[in-house]
């Protein structure tokens, strides 16, 4: 008891009111920020009720989504939905990778200060604005010159067979590539920044040319957070709406080839939300979001996970050089 | 391989270039006087405008800020200021930093099963709130990196002149960072300016001029996407127009960092 008192009187003594109410807003904030994303998943999760007692698992693993009939499955958006970020991150790697390395490591330093705002600026362009983009310019740029190209040239491999639309997955792929590449190569280059100059020099001593240098001593010390750069990027992709709802084409197939239209977990909600009529279908949509917030709330844990422990390394990694 | 690393950020720039020139040229020719003042007309008819779309955004993004900016700030206050709370500090920075990367979908269907069942209508309360909600993570992560900028020295000093804690928060500690914490502001307002997404299922959208907060409210976003989905020649000069005005609005503060904080870290 003794000690208990001495331990509350050692703790700063709070003479004035006016501490006690800021901090009690301040820790209500805080507490309530955890509430909220609590709360967000419950909702949802109650929302989607009657889909969930209806169909269960078999939600994720049907192909059939008949608002008329009332059976849903949700197969063609979730593929949808992958085999587009999976594209989209497979063309944003080689871009995004090579700019973070020649914005944090090659360029000359006034050039990075004012690529790396205009590659800030890339990342800033809302998602609207790209889907209007990809709507008008990019689908028929792809129905007129890209695609008849792949087809030309790669046509004997299934992805690029078929009638070309201009929408659909490629279109989406492509958008999707523009928007996370910003994200992933801002990132990647902060992670960079983190390696200690010390491992540079050494290298540089031993008479190593600039690649040398990058490939030796920078990004295999960078890798965790590299992958956590891309992780988040992943989750981005996922959970992207407007752009991809606005080339995707919006038809639920499960198609090989990279030309048609597709519908992902994203723009199914979107198109068809607002004409759902019966509840069973306004719970079905709910049920993919429930699925999207699960998806990328693992993805987004791992990916902080990921970027924290390269930055608390990073750290640990000067004291060394210190 | 360093040529490979120099074209990639060509490619990356190029893009840039490629967006925002194409609509720069598309969209200029629509940004008349009659864009900013005029409502919609019917259908085929050449003109009208927007007012109806930016009034709405406005009051959206000022019921955003309602909820979005107290929450915010006193959320990044406890992260840089309450020292002795340092261990939910890390859990709470983590959860601002997970749902931050969160697709604003899920905000939106979260206000619509709270709050448009029970009132039973679209609304712009709910739109306003929806945004709120994305708003909080990037205005608390802001608001506690620029807090940590602020020298001990300066607490120290206000502390030993006699000033309770809270005041030396309030007076001396904001103050000093309110530059930063407000271009943080701007930041998380230019992001949710440009997302049509939560206000899907929460403001949806109106073709007339309304500021009623209890009734559906148009905004820009929702127009621009409208317009494009639509076959209608006009429509689509208005869209571009409209695609103008929010790359205007997400670059602006993008413009004040490199301006007024050379050098600052933007969280993302």
């Amino acid at each position: 008891m003794a000690v208990k008192q001495q331990r509350q009187k050692m703790r700063r003594p709070c003479i004035d009111p006016g501490d006690g109410v800021l901090q009690g807003l301040a820790i209500l904030s805080a507490l309530g920020l955890l509430l909220l994303v609590f709360l967000i998943g419950l909702q949802i999760w109650r929302a989607a009720g009657p889909s969930l007692t209806r169909f269960g698992w078999s939600f994720i693993f049907s192909r059939t989504w008949d608002p008329v009939a009332g059976v849903f499955g949700a197969l063609p958006y979730i593929y949808g939905t992958l085999i587009t970020t999976l594209l989209g991150l497979i063309l944003a790697a080689p871009l995004s990778l090579g700019a973070a390395i020649f914005l944090a490591e090659l360029a000359p330093r006034p050039l990075r200060t004012v690529l790396g705002f205009l590659v800030d600026m890339l990342a800033a362009i809302p998602s609207i604005v790209y889907g209007l983009w990809g709507n008008f310019v990019l689908a028929p740029w792809l129905l007129r010159f890209l695609e008849p190209w792949l087809g030309q040239h790669f046509g004997w491999l299934p992805l690029f067979q078929g009638p070309m639309y201009g929408t659909g997955i490629l279109a989406a792929a492509i958008i999707l590539a523009i928007m996370i590449s910003p994200l992933v190569t801002a990132i990647s280059r902060e992670v960079l920044a983190l390696v200690p100059t010390g491992q540079r020099e050494a290298l540089q001593a031993l008479g190593a040319t600039p690649w040398e240098v990058v490939r030796v001593a920078v990004l295999p010390s960078a890798r965790t957070g590299i992958i956590g750069a891309f992780t988040l990027g992943l989750g981005k992709a996922l959970g992207e709406t407007m752009a991809v709802t606005l080339v995707i084409g919006n038809r639920p197939e499960i198609s090989w080839s990279l030309f048609a239209p597709a519908h992902t977990m994203t723009s199914v909600i979107i198109n068809e939300f607002a004409e759902a009529i019966t509840s069973l279908h306004v719970a079905a949509l709910i049920h993919i979001a429930l699925l999207l917030f699960l998806v990328t709330l693992l993805v987004n844990i791992l990916a902080r996970l990921l970027i924290y422990r390269m930055e608390r390394g990073g750290k640990d990694g000067m004291m060394h050089e210190l | 391989m360093v040529t490979l690393c120099i074209l990639a950020t060509g490619i990356l720039l190029a893009v840039l270039g490629l967006v925002v020139g194409y609509i720069a040229i598309q969209g200029l020719p629509g940004l008349s006087w009659s864009f900013f003042t005029g409502t919609p007309r019917p259908i085929g008819e050449a003109g009208g405008g927007m007012a109806h779309a930016i009034a709405g955004s406005f009051i959206l993004i000022g019921l955003a800020c309602l909820v979005g900016i107290p929450w915010g700030v006193l959320t990044g206050i406890f992260l840089a200021e309450m020292k002795r709370w340092r261990r939910l500090g890390t859990l709470v920075r983590f959860t601002a930093d997970v749902l931050s990367g969160m697709p604003s979908i899920t905000a939106g269907i979260f206000i619509y099963t709270s709050v448009v069942i029970s009132m039973q209508t679209f609304s712009a309360l709910a739109g306003g709130l929806a945004l709120g909600i994305v708003m909080i993570p990037l205005v608390a992560r802001n608001t506690e990196e620029i807090l940590r900028l602020v020298p001990a020295s300066m607490r120290e000093a206000a502390l030993a002149l006699g000033l309770p804690y809270w005041r030396v928060v309030v007076s001396i500690v904001l103050p000093t960072a309110a530059r930063g914490i407000g271009i943080g502001m701007t930041m998380a307002l230019a992001g949710i300016a440009g997302d049509p997404v939560p206000l899907f299922f929460t403001a949806l959208n109106n073709n007339y001029w309304s500021l009623d907060l209890r009734q559906p409210i148009a905004s820009l976003p929702m127009e621009i996407f409208r317009y494009t989905a639509a076959p209608f020649a006009e429509w689509h000069t208005l869209a571009w127009a409209g695609a103008l005005v929010l790359i205007a609005i997400s670059f602006t503060p993008m413009l004040l960092v490199r301006i007024f904080l050379p050098g600052y870290r933007i969280r993302r």
